[in-house]
């Protein structure tokens, strides 16, 4: 409390420094050479972090802003002024199109597959059951192994001709799409995929939230004779709402760096059928070297995201039920 | 007396009329109840187990049975040479030091950045330190996409494309490391800080001898992200190197497979196994961090 005081008060001039801390014992010299010392210190220790988050996090942003409005091969001479062109030309081309839609149907479909299976996992694994202990830890696994071994598993499984997939779907009496290879599968195949490995990362922030949930609500809520489905959609629901919009976030964020699912498993064909905003900035950038056009759709990726964020802040402060 | 009372509480006393009686009237239910949540955990384990086996058993397969149609389901003739195999289509040996030296060095330089800067913005004083503090809180915000092609501009600018440097140095700032480890130490009992300075103790030796010994547990969660962020990382290492000789695991993984073209799947699986196995033995170990770690700042508290 004292500290956050005097931060508040730089002595500039010296007089008058650092009001409440030490109630006035110390000489006013000594206490500002010690304050002098103890900024010093301060600076010293957060330096290296600062510089390298304004380096590779601020910065970014804000070259990135330029770069959008001007024409570079990347490799040699200087970026040429060109304005709102990059924009111009990726809003009215009909390939950019394609890529904002399967951005949105991607990105919808995991945020969607998420929510419910995440939740629907996360009240199982809330049942008193032996053994769930274990399950939880199964549907985590994934999570924390890298995408490209999860992406690369799936390509076998996905295999049309002796894959996994194949044999599961040959059970119940239904015969293999070419998964990763045919148009209409592929981003299906994606988001298939990108679900097995992130759900149960869900569940358990879900879980952490149905535990922190106040035992009394329910117990009145019984008392009242409410069914168990009107409890789950009236009492939990809404209660689990800041989850939810943690989930929502973290999945958009998720899904908008799915770069190793796709270089893996699709490489964003075929055609673009698996091009989405993320791998089509690495496509124009670093395949096509075309640093403006991926400056742009960059800026464009980052719009989005912004608007999301604070829908969601917004949306949260009206909606959201904290205790 | 009764017809006075809601229907929830006349069910409960219903309820407890039977108990009284020996009778339990909802037995049927748990039952029926029972079955279901067992049945569930069986088919939730069975789909995400099924494909880990599988990587497992493939990668352990001889070439004439991996493609066996339908699958043979144990590899009944062990076949190690997968592994060989993997390692002699590519350079793992160079992917492994690589990644090794990535995770280990990112990691270290990410922890000690974390704790400096928390240390500082909870126990130094500072004009505007609040403010500092929310502004390097929000390069969260910043997609990592949109830092993709400036930062590989500066790093190639500073001529470390290809380097062990290009490859940590971008990703060595940490800020929810920093975060975690704040909101950690804002916990810490005020007076066990004082007592040191009073002591005569400086804020390095309080740093080292107080604070972070009480930190532990909050600094092993916040280490262990940044090795599964760090060997995880795909995009990045993608970009940053361009000789085989330079790719991380992940990246490996994605060379191998563009060698071997679809033609070996056994050795495919078993470099698979290489990437994935150390980060399930790290999660088997580390589970209750990781999760802490990941989940933070999902539910309060």
């Amino acid at each position: 409390m004292t500290s956050h005081i005097t931060a508040s008060t730089p002595s500039v001039t010296g007089r008058g420094a650092g009001p409440a801390d030490g109630g006035g014992r110390l000489g006013t010299r000594r206490r500002r050479r010690r304050n002098r010392g103890e900024y010093l210190l301060f600076l010293l220790l957060i330096s290296p972090n600062l510089l390298l988050i304004a380096t590779f996090e601020y910065w970014p942003v804000i070259y990135n802003a330029y770069l959008s409005m001007t024409r570079w091969n990347m490799l040699s001479g200087v970026p040429q002024w060109v304005g709102l062109d990059n924009y111009q030309s990726l809003l009215t081309s009909s390939n950019f199109h394609t890529v904002m839609w399967n951005t949105l149907v991607f990105t919808g479909t995991v945020v969607v597959g998420s929510v419910v299976l995440g939740l629907a996992l996360a009240v199982l694994f809330n049942q008193r059951a032996r053994g769930r202990g274990f399950v939880r830890t199964v549907a985590f696994a994934p999570h924390i192994v890298s995408g490209a071994a999860v992406a690369t598993l799936w390509l076998f499984i996905f295999n049309p001709d002796y894959g996994l997939s194949r044999f599961v779907l040959n059970q119940v009496g239904l015969s293999s799409p070419r998964w990763v290879t045919d148009s209409d599968w592929a981003l299906a195949s994606l988001i298939i995929v990108f679900l097995w490995k992130g759900v149960g990362f869900v569940a358990i922030v879900y879980l952490a939230g149905l535990q922190s949930l106040p035992e009394d609500v329910y117990e009145a809520a019984k008392l009242d004779g409410a069914r168990a489905w009107t409890t789950f959609r009236r009492i939990t629901l809404p209660l689990l709402s800041p989850v939810t919009f943690f989930v929502l976030v973290i999945t958009i964020i998720g899904t908008f760096q799915a770069y190793d699912m796709i270089a893996v498993m699709t490489g964003g064909g075929p055609g673009n059928a698996t091009t989405t905003l993320s791998w089509y900035i690495y496509e124009q950038g670093f395949q096509a070297s075309d640093a403006g056009r991926a400056a742009a759709s960059a800026m464009i990726l980052f719009v989005i995201l912004l608007i999301v964020t604070g829908l969601q802040t917004k949306y949260a402060q009206r909606k959201v039920h904290y205790q | 007396m009764s017809r006075q009372l809601a229907t929830g509480e006349r069910n409960a006393t219903r309820e407890a009329r039977s108990r009284r009686k020996g009778i339990n009237i909802r037995v049927g239910e748990t039952v029926v109840r029972r079955v279901l949540v067992y049945a569930a955990l069986a088919a939730v384990a069975l789909l995400f187990i099924g494909p880990l086996y599988w990587l497992f058993s493939s990668a352990l397969k001889e070439p004439g049975d991996i493609y066996q149609y339908p699958p043979q389901w144990v590899p009944l003739r062990p076949h190690v040479e997968n592994f060989s195999n993997a390692w002699q289509a590519a350079p793992f040996g160079n992917f492994f030091i690589n990644s090794i030296i990535v995770t280990g060095g990112g990691a270290a330089i990410k922890l000690v950045n974390a704790t400096l800067t928390a240390y500082a913005f909870v126990f130094l004083r500072f004009p505007f330190k609040n403010v500092l503090f929310l502004a390097m809180l929000g390069a969260l915000m910043v997609p990592n996409n949109v830092t993709l092609i400036v930062n590989y501009i500066t790093v190639s600018n500073l001529g470390w494309v290809n380097t062990y440097l290009g490859l940590i140095i971008p990703s060595a700032g940490s800020i929810f490391g920093m975060f975690l480890l704040r909101q950690y130490m804002m916990t810490l009992p005020r007076d066990i800080v004082e007592a040191a300075k009073v002591d005569g103790a400086g804020h390095l030796r309080t740093l080292w001898q107080v604070v972070l010994p009480m930190c532990k547990p909050m600094l092993v969660t916040v280490g262990i992200i940044a090795v599964v962020d760090m060997w995880n990382d795909f995009i990045w290492p993608l970009i940053v190197t361009n000789t085989v000789e330079m790719r991380t695991l992940p990246i490996g993984l994605l060379y191998l497979r563009t060698t071997e073209g679809y033609s070996n799947w056994g050795a495919i699986m078993a470099g698979t196994v290489m990437v994935a196995l150390p980060m399930l033995i790290l999660f088997l170990f580390a589970q209750r961090h990781i999760v802490r770690g990941l989940t933070g700042g999902a539910v309060k508290g």
